[in-house]
This record gives structure tokens, C-alpha cells and sequence, in this order.
């Protein structure tokens, strides 16, 4: 073997399915003088993905996984390593049959065949199964077991054999050297190497090596028992590694999957086991492999009978023994997504962890795109591992939020459910003052924040059937009708909600206009005191984030952004700053505190706090002033999320008890309501048709399709200028609409609600696809109270794409009418805006 | 006063490592200042006894009976016994073999004495002995203090070089020690003739072993070739056995059989410690295994990296090229 | 035939070994406990000579209250009772043998076997057994590798055949029952556990007793970890293109 190379373009650490993946993926896109290490022998290095059990299920809630495991499925078939042996996903409860109804909203929207099976269709496919214990299943033809070692070597073999790489087993990375915030060199038990990226690769590891940069991947290792079952005769007799379907016993949160001729049993349902990277052994000390830990049988000793009861006679079978037994390390991180891109401490050096067998190749094509490109084409926007705010990218959380989250990982999670570990960790000044109104907090980057206030349960009565109460638990859980009550007080007097959450960040210097220009789609040199809602590109064209600026100076600009996008959106900005000091930036999120004042009682109550002139002439829309309350300056912008007039106050985050308290007391007298995000996120903001990052703006739609192209492209240049102009000429293929649900009663008489997601369908019951392979599906649902009906955002197809137009969405396997309302950023209510602007 | 030891031997030959735990209990007697005496037993035995002065031993006591004329571990412990009440030695002292361990285990048990099995070192003190003693097969070494009045110890003497002294030929003393049926219940009533044919693993001069890098019973094709070759036997990890590719007897290390070859050549053997305790014996270790990093290289001699089904084929066509 | 076997529990080691701070023991925090492979497969005789023979089987361990789990081991692999000599203290060989013995006079019923490991895997100390067998004035066969049984020729004493294995071939050994075997691995090849019998294992009773310690005879200082010599292997080139200089080599060693 050669000796290692002292410059490198890349050194990828980790030779697992990702880093493996990476190399293939960059050895495409032409890199070349690439170098892969790992501490472990090839081809196994005794990471993960050594001991995985190699399958790969389809269906999902998010989109994220969804793109990552189907193009994950194409690269394991093109390297001929994937053999397609289909999964079901069995049901012991009728909870779980709802929730299989769920997902087969979601395989549709995805585009994954997916049918439901009664337990005797099982029984057929499976006839060692006892049909008896089961109420239906979820069957995926699609789904398929893999090679993930061989898949790994051909793809490090294809670069070896390009003459663009150098691999080396046994090598340990000792340290990471960082000059100027950038990546410098790897340092290792076999000697330095200069490179100008580091990508890490190194699974449970990970943690570790970022680390020795300076760096954070927040992960923490956990345990997943599994124990393999023979020899069975009738698995023996089948042809090869696999010939009955693999089962997934959702309810007991376990999995049978066929090994040859032994039944290999997982298990989810254990208590969460935590290993921290420091923890882990290492080759020579472990007795299987680092990351094959001593079954703790106790753990698993409730899935011993659970296995018994789904497959009697195989495992019930004495002479079958369990021949192998692990407690299996894999990656678990804080909110459930992998950890890619570069880290947010250092530049050049790149994360991609946490990454499972089923996502691994097509991780690996992402990341090396995004190397190159800037981009990828699946938008790992969920995944940015920049996404994390500095108090979630330590250990602390990590391991609070992942022991909490480990039994999720068969679990029914409801999409609005919330976290119990590591709350309370931000909380604004008016945290006290909503806890003694009843408030329900949501957390989101940290923050608590008021979702309703129990205080407001008196507003119910007020408004009767006006505030669409859910008779289904499912529709209600985490949710209630308080909010539409707080969304009807506020078009009829005024609320206040607490924005502090907002993430603030202050770009200041010489060169400020000219970067803002380059950084946003939206005009930038614009009067001081303006406000402007801009789209931020990617390099192509698609939606990085979108967010507010305010000109508050010459070379002064203020941007606000969401609580949960400001990490990712600071890091991008950061990223862009000129190389000199002409432009710079400060996060001022701890700086201020946020109030939302809206309503038609709105101005009556600014007035009432202040000196300075609230008047429409003197404050017009889109603007803002710093104005004194009390003495105290504040700034003043008068926008709105919610469609009334009013005001977002900035207040210094000292000042904001005080000034919290004289609003709310001057409120009183004009019928002021505290209202919560369940209002500011979903109700006001759908009625409105406001788009929100991430549920209906990603990188696969433009600004066009989402209507939000302007009448004039700007002059300036701006990053994806050139794919916006292209989008502008080529028109949209889908264009994202506004529709409300006709008619809520399914066929058992009870309203149902929808929750977002859901397929949208033609009159024939056809799931929509545009030409881009897209599918129709409710980007965003929620209760327009003010409307009388569920509002949808939905990007449909050009022949669907009519005011008027008539179509399904199903939820819970059942279809209801929706009509087209809007086929661009109109709002269905108050369509022109007189409230806000008035 | 004395040093007592205990003399195995087999078909009129003692056994080498007999000869490697006197040379080390000579010295130990040496240093006490103590005369260096052994016990031998069995059915025409007397003509051992010469060998045994060659070794330093000064006197010999004897027990010759028919009834011993095959191995009978609780016999021989009731004859070491009666020797030790005779004699009053200061420690009685056997060779970490099987079979020494187990009279010297059965001395402890009739004389409710300690006894500590495959000694590295001793260090006589007043009361207690400090010693170092074998643990996990050599993986670990206990150091602990050894109780009671004789000292009952059997000594890890593969290690040791047998080295003749000049001694004279020694006292023959005999012993008629009254051995019950109950002493010599226990005792080989017949033999069965190994069912392999060829050389036997102990005495082979190289060991051609696979591990779980051969990767199935068929794999072992090859080794067998290569060991057929140069007359050698095939020997095997417990992973293999495990699996069933090959028989236990042919396993080497802490729960196999323990061999000291000329040559041991390891293939795909990781080298846990279970294994090497069984081959760290061998004077040479040429290790074939594809992980430059494997464990047991840090204990070879000589390594070849890379598939050994590859390597192998290659070197038997090298070595018929060679002898052609 | 009633049958007893005595287990001990001891950690499985990888390549690597590294003790606890206080030398006492090694650091098992990576690592599984199992009973020994010879207890191993003398628990699979145990069951075995249990079900041709009719009787029952015991599992007996002296350790701490973790041990319980190499006694549900063995419970998995068949054997019906199981016995637990509960110390927290390491047991050298002599105190071992005594509460061992103490521990099969106080059983109700007596035993017609008892099997043990030829030596432990961890002290190796090659005597717990043979003690055991005196105190209970047994004739004891050690390092078997084959066992057999036949009714005495006046239908009496049940007489047991032992095999063990020496370079040479076999040794056969004929002794009466009861009797102590000390078993070594490659008798048999144990069985893994089924998931009934884990099951079935989990519902056991254990019978505890407290043993004395008494003189130890024997007592540990500290445990060390032998220096491992230099690495100074010599490569002698890679893949197939070394054969001639493996054949090199063995002409040096005086072998072809």
C-alpha cells in the first residue's frame, strides 16, 4: 500500500455507505486528487453500516427521506446490489390502521406504490405469519434489502479506478487543522495531509472528529437491539438472502426481517440507550465490532414474546436458536434528520451523519452536488446542518432529545406533537405575563411560545360554530379551537402576539447595499425606513429561505427571519460576506424582543401608548420609525403575517416587560385578546396565502410557480438571478394555489380537518403529477375561521390551476371536495389587502 | 526440608516440560539452600532416575507398583502425599501440564492445602510466596500470595529451555506407599488409537491455521494442501470450530490444544487472545491476512498481507516450482 | 439422573484487554459476561444426559447477583433448577470448592453427576472440581471430552465411561456414580437458546445462599497485563506476488 499523500484536494473521513457514496458522487462531478480514510479495515470498517440490517422501506411523512430513500433505491439497483423482496408494515391496533391510512397519503404524494392488505392477504405472502394478531398491513412492493458493504466498495473502487482517489484503511484522524476559519489539514496516526475540504463521514464518530475543528455535529449514538433466529427450514429452502416480505410490526415497534436461512428481529422498543462517541470502543476492544455492543438481553425481553405472538411457529421453533444478539449502534439526532453540509464553525469542512442504510447513496449524491454546485438537487433544506441555534449544537440537547426520541422511531408521531426534554430553554420577557393568561406553549429553535391561551376559552362561546371545533381526536390532538376563537376577536378588535421567537440579524458596512443586492431577489437599495419581503435564491434559482429586510440606515440593514430558519439563514448570509471588512454582520436576536399589534383597534391602540403619529399618511404600510412608549424607543414596522393592520414592535429586550404590560393594560379598554402562533402560523397566515418556508417554498419550486415572481426583475445581479430569469421565460409547470375544503363530513357523518400533507386528487380519484414529476398535495391546512373553511395551499398542474376549479384531497382514505380559490399570491380573504393597508 | 517435584512421563520418557520445571526448580532450591528431590511413580520407572540427577535432582523417591503402570492422578497425589509426610518439604512443585495440575490439584485437596497453578515466578517469603501465575491463558498474570505449609505450585514451563546441571546420580529412595481402590479407582482402563493418520498437531513442525478469514470448511482445501506439503498439520480458530468448518481437535488456544511448532503459519486469524495463548509457543509465526492492522501481527514474525486465497495457491505453486 | 453443573460467569474478551483502575479485575465496560466455553459445553452435556437418562439438571454459580444471568443462560439451554451462590467478593479455588460443597449437602436430593469446567477461563486455577470431589468423596475424571453411561452388570451402580483426549488418541476412564466430570469444549457443540426457552428461562426460580469465605489460601494481589513484545514484524510483501518469498523463508527455516 502506498504511503499517504501529504496534499489532497478532499479527505473524506469514514468509509462507511456515506463516505463511500461521496467519493463516487464527487468522482462523477469530475473532483479529482480525493482522499478516503478510516480507522477501520476495508471493507468493513465496523461503523454502522456494518452491522445494518440493509433494508429499505419506502414510505414516509417527509419529503426529505422520501427523495433521499427512492434515489437511494436507483443507486443501489444501478450498482446491482438490490434485491426487491417488498415490506409490509402490519397493524395490531385500529390507531395504527389510521395511521396507515395517514401514510398512504403521504406514499401517494411521494409517488410510492403502496397498497393495503388484510391479514389474511398477509397470511399469503407471508404464511408463517399468525394472521390472528394483526388487524391489516401496509404493503410496499417496492421495498428491497441491499449490499451496503459491496454497494460501498464498488462505488470507492469506481474512483480508485478513475485515478481520482486514494483510499486508506487504518489510518486514525488525530486532529483537523483550521487556518482562518477554514479548513487547513487532517492530522493522522500515518501523517499530515494538506487538504482544502475535510467531508465527515464517520457515523457515530462524528461528534469526535468535528470536534477537533472546533466543530459541532450534533448527534447521539444509540442503541437498537437485534437478534438473528435459526436455522428455520422454511426460510432455509428459499432461494438466496431473502424470499418472504420483511414485516414490520409497527405496534410493538419491532422487525422481522429474513436473513437466509435465520429471521433476523429488531427491536425500537427498548428503553433509549445512549453511547456517547468518547464511549465507544475501539476495534481492539470491542468483542464484535465498535459499534456491535453486549446485548442487554433485559432490554429486550418484552420482544421476545411479541415475536413469539406474530410468528409462532418459526420462532416458537426450539431447535431454531438465537445465534446472534447486538446492541447495535446507530445515529440518532435532535429532531429526527441527518446532518449535512458544511459545518456552521468551520468552513470547508462538511458534515454527513447521521445518515442511515436507506438514505446512504443518495445522501452521498447531494452532498457532493451541493460541494460543487452550491446546491443539490434534493433540497436538504430539513437536513442543513447548519439548522441547529447555538444552544442546540451541543451534547446537552442532543442527548435529552434523542433518548426522548427513539421510541418515536415506530411510533404514530402527530405532526404538531411537542417535545418534552430540554424546554424552557429561551423564553421572552413576556413569558410570566402569558403563563398567567393560560398561554400553551409550542417551542420552536428553543423558544416557547403561546400556541392559544387558555384565558381566551370565554371567546368560544362568543363565537359558537364559527370556530370549527374537531369532533376527531386525531384532527384536535395539539390543537384547539381557542385558536380560531383568538383569530375571530383579532379581525374584530385586536391582538397582541408575541413574536420574540423572530431570529434578527443586522448587516452594517460600505459595502451593505451592494451585498444586500447581491444576497436578495427583491430590491435592496431602497428608501431608508423601508420594508421589504424578499425571496433569497439558491444558485439555480430555487428557494433558499424567504424573509424580511428593513432599511435602517444608509449601510445599514436589518433582516428578520424565522425563529427556526434564522441558523440556516445567518450561516448562508455569513457564507456570502465579502472577504474584507466592507460588510459584516451581527446576530441581534438576544437584542430584542417582538410584539405583533393587530387588528382594526390596532392604531386606536398605538395611539393611546404614543406621541408619535400612527396615521396611515404619517405610517403608511411597509414602513418603519422608531417611536417612544413610555419613554422607551422602539421600532415600529408596520407589516402584518396576519392580514390587519398593525405593527411589529422591536423592542430592547430589557425594556419588554414594561412596555408589554403598558400594551396589554391600553389594550384593555379596546377589547385587546392575547393571541397565539396558532393564529400568527396557520390561521391568519392561510386565509392570507403567505407562503412559508419549507412547506410551500424548497428549491424544487421558483419564485414564479410559488407566486412570488415580481412584475420587474431588478437590475442588480443577485445569486439565482440567471435560473429566476430562466423560470420567468419557461413560465411555471405548477403554480401553488389557494383552495378550501367544500365539505368536511366523511362518510360516518363525522367533520373531519386536515392537517397539511394530504394528497390532492382529480374528480376520478388520480393522484396529479405535473410534468416535472411533481405531485399535487396540500403544502399547508388550516381553519380559515374568518372564511367559514379549511384553507389549502397546493402547487397544481397549469390544467388544474383554475379559479373554480373542482378537486378531491384525501385524508384518512377518504375524499372531500375542494374548490381552486386562487391561483397566485391573492389572498381568499380580503383580497385587496383593505384591512392591512387601511 | 526440601523442594519436592513431581515427575510425568509417558512410555519411559519424561516429559520436556518436567525437565523445564526442574531446571527452574533448581534454581529455586539453589537460592533456599534446599536439597532438590523428586517423586516418581509408576511400573518400571527405575531407569528415569539417572536423567533425573543430570537435572539436579538429589534424591528420588520412587514408587513402583504394577498398579501404576498408567496414569491414575489420585493414586500418584496419595503417593506424593505420603512423600511429603516423610519428607516434610519446604514446597512440592509439578510442571503446568494437564496432567501435573491435576495430581497437584488432588495433593491440595487430601491435604486441604492451596495450590497455585502455572506459576511465572516465585518469590519465596516467610509466610506467604509471592508469585505471578497465568490468567486467561496468558493474556493476564495474576500476582497473589500463596498460603500454607508445603507451597503446592506447578510451573508455566513451556518458556523454559531445559537445562542439564552437573549433578551426580541421585539418592534412590523407595517408597511403599498402601494404596486403596478408592486411590485407584480413577485410572486409564483402555486406550483408543487416534482416528487420524498422519503427524499429530502437538508434534508437528509447522501449523498451517485458518480463522474466519478462510471463510467457509470449504476454504481449508488449500491450507490442507500447504500443510500436506510441508509435512505439517492444519490447525484452526475457535471462530472456525464455532461454525463447524472443522473439528475441535484441531482447535488452537485457551480451550484447544496449545502447540509450539517450528512455524505456525496463521491465516486470517485476527489474534484475540483466546487463540494466541494457544500457539504463542511457536518459534516462528508468519501470519497471511488482508488487514495490515489485525492483532495478531503485532505478534508475528513475519507477515504477508493481502487474500490468503490468493496467497496461498500462489505459494504451493512457488514451492512445487521450487522442489520439482 | 440427577445432575449438577457448576458454572462460572466471565467476560468475553476481544483482542484488547484492559483492567480496572484497582488492577483487580479486567474493565468489562465494553464488554458481555458468559460462563466459560467448557461450562458452556457442560451445560449442554448436563441437558443432555438429562433428557437420555431421565432426571433433572442444576445450574449452580458462586458470584455476584449479575450472575443470575448465566444461570438463565443455561436455564435457556435446558437446565431446570438453578442456584445462586450470591457473593459480591472473588472466590479463590479453595473457598470456592468449600461453598460449593456446602452448597450440594444442603440440596434435598443428592446428585449422580456433577459436571464442571476442566479449569476456569479466567483464574484457570485447575482444581475446584477435584476439591469438590474429595469433600464429597467422589472419584472425579478430568478433561473429558466423551461421556457415557451404563447400568452396572448387577443392574446397580450406574458406571460412567469418560474419554479424554490426549496427543496420543483417547484415555477411557470407568467410574461409578455419583462422580465429578471436569469437561472440556469439543465434547459437544452447545446449543444456542431459543426464544421459548429464554422465555422459560426468565420464569425460574432461583435458590440464593450466602457462602463463607473462610481461608483463602490463594489470594489475588492484582492482575497484569503482560508486556506485549515489539512489533517488529517483518512484511514480507503483498498478495500473491510474496510467494517466493514466503518460500524464501520456509528454506531458511529448514522446511522445504
Amino acid at each position: 500500500m502506498s504511503e499517504l499523500p501529504q496534499k489532497a484536494k478532499v479527505v473524506v473521513i469514514g468509509a462507511g455507505i456515506v463516505g463511500n457514496s461521496i467519493v463516487y458522487h464527487l468522482a462523477k462531478l469530475g473532483w479529482e486528487d480525493m482522499v478516503l480514510i478510516d480507522k477501520g479495515p476495508l471493507p468493513n470498517p465496523g461503523g454502522s453500516t456494518g452491522h445494518a440490517s440493509n433494508f429499505l422501506f419506502l414510505a414516509t411523512h417527509a419529503k426529505e427521506f422520501a427523495e433521499l430513500t427512492m434515489d437511494s433505491v436507483r443507486l443501489y439497483k444501478e450498482l446491482g446490489v438490490f434485491t426487491e423482496c417488498g415490506g409490509i408494515e402490519v397493524a395490531r391496533t385500529e390507531e395504527r390502521l389510521e395511521e396507515f391510512r395517514r401514510l398512504m397519503g403521504s406514499s401517494k404524494k411521494w409517488g410510492i406504490e403502496s397498497h393495503y392488505v388484510t391479514p389474511a392477504e398477509v397470511k399469503e405472502m407471508v404464511p408463517f405469519i399468525n394472521e390472528e394478531t394483526i388487524v391489516g398491513g401496509f404493503y410496499t412492493p417496492g421495498v428491497g434489502v441491499v449490499d451496503s458493504l459491496q454497494a460501498g466498495t464498488l462505488m470507492r473502487e469506481y474512483g480508485e479506478e478513475k485515478g481520482v482517489l486514494q483510499s486508506f484503511p487504518n489510518v486514525e484522524v488525530m486532529d483537523i487543522e483550521t487556518e482562518d476559519g477554514a479548513v487547513k489539514a487532517v492530522v493522522t496516526d500515518k501523517g499530515t495531509i494538506e487538504t482544502e475540504y475535510v467531508v465527515i463521514a464517520a457515523g457515530v464518530w462524528s461528534p469526535r472528529i468535528a470536534k477537533m475543528a472546533g466543530a459541532t455535529i450534533p448527534l447521539t449514538p444509540q442503541v437498537h437491539q437485534m437478534i438473528s433466529v435459526g436455522p428455520i427450514d422454511i426460510l432455509s429452502e428459499t432461494d438466496g438472502e431473502i424470499g418472504y416480505p420483511i414485516i414490520r410490526d409497527m405496534d410493538t415497534f419491532m422487525y422481522e426481517r429474513q436473513s437466509g436461512g435465520d429471521m433476523e428481529v429488531g427491536s425500537y422498543a427498548h428503553r433509549a440507550i445512549l453511547i456517547h462517541p468518547d464511549d465507544i470502543p475501539s476495534i481492539e476492544e470491542a468483542e464484535m465490532s465498535p459499534t456491535e455492543l453486549p446485548f442487554t438481553e433485559e432490554d429486550f425481553e418484552p420482544q421476545f414474546e411479541h415475536s413469539l405472538e406474530i410468528m409462532p411457529d418459526i420462532l416458537g421453533d426450539e431447535t431454531a436458536g438465537i445465534r446472534h444478539a447486538i446492541n447495535g449502534l446507530l445515529s440518532l439526532t435532535p429532531d429526527g434528520y441527518p446532518l449535512l453540509g458544511e459545518t456552521v464553525e468551520v468552513k470547508k469542512l462538511w458534515s454527513a451523519a447521521a445518515i442511515w442504510i436507506k438514505e446512504g447513496p443518495g445522501t452521498g449524491r447531494l452532498i457532493a452536488e451541493w460541494m460543487t454546485y452550491g446546491e443539490s438537487e434534493i433540497d436538504a433544506h430539513h437536513s442543513d446542518v447548519s439548522r441547529f441555534s447555538n444552544y442546540a449544537r451541543g451534547e446537552y440537547h442532543s442527548d435529552q432529545r434523542t433518548a426522548e426520541a427513539f421510541i418515536k422511531t415506530y411510533g404514530i408521531v402527530h405532526p404538531r406533537e411537542q417535545w418534552e426534554s430540554n424546554r424552557n430553554v429561551r423564553v421572552s420577557p413576556f413569558y410570566h405575563m402569558e403563563k398567567e393568561l393560560g398561554a400553551v406553549f409550542f417551542e420552536t429553535a428553543g423558544w416557547e411560545r403561546p400556541q392559544w391561551y387558555a384565558s381566551n376559552e370565554k371567546l368560544l362561546a362568543e363565537y359558537g360554530d364559527k370556530v370549527m371545533d374537531r369532533p376527531n381526536e386525531w384532527d384536535s390532538r395539539w390543537w384547539s379551537p381557542i385558536i380560531n376563537a383568538e383569530h375571530l376577536a383579532m379581525r374584530e378588535r385586536v391582538g397582541m402576539v408575541d413574536l420574540t421567537a423572530l431570529s434578527i440579524f443586522d448587516i452594517k458596512g460600505s459595502g451593505a447595499v451592494e451585498y444586500m443586492e447581491k444576497m436578495a431577489m427583491a430590491k435592496m437599495d431602497v428608501a431608508i425606513g423601508r420594508g421589504v419581503y424578499t425571496p433569497i435564491l439558491t444558485p439555480k434559482g430555487g428557494f433558499k429561505s424567504d424573509l424580511t429586510i428593513l432599511r435602517l440606515g444608509k449601510t445599514h440593514y436589518r433582516v428578520i427571519t424565522g425563529g427556526a430558519d434564522g441558523p440556516r439563514d445567518m450561516k448562508w448570509f455569513s457564507n456570502h460576506l465579502p472577504g474584507d471588512d466592507s460588510v459584516y454582520m451581527v446576530d441581534m436576536t438576544s437584542a430584542y424582543c417582538t410584539i405583533g399589534v393587530w387588528g382594526p383597534k390596532a392604531r386606536d391602540l398605538m395611539q393611546s401608548v404614543t406621541k408619535a403619529d400612527m396615521s396611515n399618511e404619517a405610517f403608511p404600510y411597509g414602513w418603519t420609525k422608531k417611536i417612544r412608549i413610555d419613554g422607551v424607543e422602539v421600532l415600529a414596522f408596520r407589516i402584518s403575517y396576519v392580514g390587519e393592520l398593525g405593527w411589529e414592535i422591536y423592542i430592547p429586550m430589557e425594556y419588554g416587560l414594561g412596555i408589554g404590560k403598558k400594551l396589554w393594560e391600553a389594550g384593555q379598554e379596546f377589547g385587546v385578546v392575547p393571541v397565539g402562533i396558532g393564529v400568527y402560523g396557520t390561521t391568519g397566515r392561510l386565509e392570507k396565502g403567505y407562503r412559508l418556508m419549507s412547506a410551500e417554498l424548497d428549491a424544487d419550486y421558483s419564485p414564479v410557480e410559488a407566486g412570488l415572481a415580481r412584475p420587474k426583475v431588478k437590475k442588480a445581479d443577485f445569486i439565482g438571478k440567471e435560473g429566476y430569469l430562466k423560470a420567468r421565460e419557461e413560465g411555471p409547470t405548477a403554480v401553488l394555489c389557494t383552495l378550501t375544503v367544500e365539505d368536511h363530513t366523511s362518510k360516518s357523518g363525522v367533520k373531519r380537518y386536515l392537517q397539511g400533507g394530504e394528497p390532492i386528487l382529480t374528480l376520478d380519484g388520480e393522484t396529479i403529477k405535473d410534468a416535472k414529476g411533481r405531485y399535487s398535495y396540500a403544502t399547508s391546512a388550516g381553519d380559515g375561521p374568518s372564511l367559514g373553511k379549511q384553507v389549502l395551499l397546493a402547487y397544481l398542474p397549469l390544467q388544474y390551476a383554475k379559479i373554480g376549479e373542482k378537486l378531491y384531497v384525501e385524508y384518512m382514505a377518504e375524499n372531500y371536495p375542494v374548490t381552486v380559490r386562487s391561483i397566485d399570491s391573492t389572498p381568499v380573504f380580503d383580497p385587496s389587502n383593505e384591512r392591512m393597508k387601511g | 526440608m526440601t523442594i519436592l517435584t513431581l515427575i510425568e512421563h509417558e512410555q519411559g520418557i519424561i516429559d520436556p516440560q518436567t525437565l523445564s520445571m526442574l531446571t527452574a526448580a533448581r534454581g529455586l532450591a539453589q537460592e533456599q539452600d534446599l536439597p532438590l528431590h523428586a517423586v516418581l511413580i509408576g511400573a518400571n520407572v527405575s531407569g528415569l532416575a539417572a536423567e533425573l540427577g543430570e537435572y539436579g535432582v538429589t534424591a528420588v523417591h520412587m514408587i513402583e507398583q504394577d498398579a501404576l503402570a498408567d496414569f491414575a492422578p489420585n493414586a500418584w497425589a496419595a503417593c506424593v502425599v505420603e512423600v511429603m509426610g516423610a519428607e516434610k518439604p519446604t514446597a512440592v512443585i509439578g510442571a503446568g501440564t494437564e496432567r501435573s495440575n491435576e495430581v497437584m490439584a488432588h495433593v491440595g485437596a487430601r491435604t486441604d492445602l492451596p495450590f497455585a497453578a502455572n506459576c511465572l515466578t516465585i518469590q519465596p517469603e516467610d509466610d506467604a510466596w509471592f508469585v505471578k501465575r497465568v490468567r486467561w491463558g496468558g493474556t493476564l498474570h495474576e500476582e497473589a500470595r500463596l498460603y500454607g505449609d508445603p507451597k503446592l505450585l506447578t510451573i508455566a514451563a513451556l518458556g523454559i529451555e531445559p537445562e542439564p546441571s552437573s549433578s551426580g546420580a541421585p539418592e534412590i529412595i523407595s517408597v511403599t506407599p498402601n494404596l486403596s481402590d478408592a486411590d485407584l479407582l480413577v485410572r486409564v482402563v483402555s486406550r483408543i488409537e487416534p482416528e487420524r493418520k498422519g503427524i499429530s498437531l502437538t508434534d508437528a513442525p509447522v501449523v498451517v491455521s485458518g480463522g474466519r478469514g478462510v471463510g467457509s470448511a470449504e476454504g481449508f482445501v488449500i491450507l490442507e494442501e500447504l500443510a500436506g506439503l510441508l509435512e505439517g498439520a492444519v490447525g484452526c480458530s475457535r471462530v472456525v470450530t464455532n461454525n463447524g468448518w472443522r473439528p475441535h481437535a484441531e482447535q488452537i488456544g485457551q480451550t484447544g490444544t496449545r502447540v509450539a511448532p517450528e512455524l505456525y503459519i496463521a491465516c486470517g486469524i485476527s489474534g484475540a487472545s483466546q487463540h494466541m495463548s494457544g500457539c504463542s509457543g511457536a518459534k516462528h509465526i508468519l501470519t497471511i491476512n488482508s488487514d495490515s492492522e489485525a492483532a495478531i501481527l503485532a505478534k508475528s514474525d513475519t507477515a504477508v498481507i493481502g487474500d490468503l486465497h490468493e496467497i496461498i495457491p500462489a505459494v504451493i505453486a512457488e514451492i512445487r516450482k521450487k522442489t520439482a | 439422573m440427577d445432575i449438577l453443573v457448576c458454572i462460572k460467569r466471565v467476560p468475553v474478551t476481544g483482542a484488547k484487554v484492559t483492567l480496572t483502575a484497582d488492577e483487580q479485575a479486567i474493565d468489562a465496560g465494553y464488554l458481555s459476561f458468559a460462563p466459560g466455553p467448557h461450562e458452556e459445553c457442560a451445560i449442554e452435556e448436563a441437558v443432555q444426559i438429562a433428557k437420555k437418562h431421565g432426571g433433572r439438571s442444576t445450574a449452580l454459580t458462586l458470584g455476584p447477583d449479575t450472575a443470575v444471568e448465566q444461570l438463565r443462560y443455561a436455564a435457556s439451554m435446558g437446565v431446570d433448577d438453578l442456584i445462586l451462590l450470591e457473593t459480591d467478593e472473588e472466590f479463590p479455588p479453595m473457598p470456592t470448592a468449600r461453598a460449593i460443597t456446602a452448597a450440594i449437602q444442603a440440596q434435598e436430593r443428592p446428585f449422580d453427576v456433577l459436571l464442571f469446567g476442566n479449569e476456569s477461563a479466567d483464574a484457570g486455577g485447575y482444581q475446584v472440581g477435584i476439591r469438590v470431589a474429595h469433600a464429597l468423596g467422589m472419584p472425579v475424571v478430568t478433561g473429558v471430552k466423551k461421556l457415557e453411561f451404563a447400568d452396572g452388570a448387577d443392574g446397580g451402580t450406574t458406571v460412567a465411561t469418560a474419554h479424554r483426549q490426549t496427543p496420543d488418541g483417547w484415555e477411557l476412564y470407568e467410574v461409578p456414580l455419583p462422580a465429578v466430570f471436569t469437561i472440556k469444549e469439543g465434547i459437544n457443540v452447545p446449543r444456542y437458546p431459543s426464544i421459548p426457552g429464554k422465555l422459560k428461562a426468565k420464569k425460574k426460580p432461583i435458590q440464593r445462599i450466602t457462602p463463607e469465605m473462610g481461608a483463602v489460601g490463594l489470594e489475588k494481589v492484582r492482575l497484569v497485563v503482560p508486556e506485549a513484545e515489539a512489533s517488529d514484524v517483518n512484511i514480507l510483501g503483498h498478495g500473491a506476488a510474496a510467494a517466493p518469498q514466503v518460500v524464501e523463508l520456509l528454506a531458511e527455516l529448514g522446511l522445504v
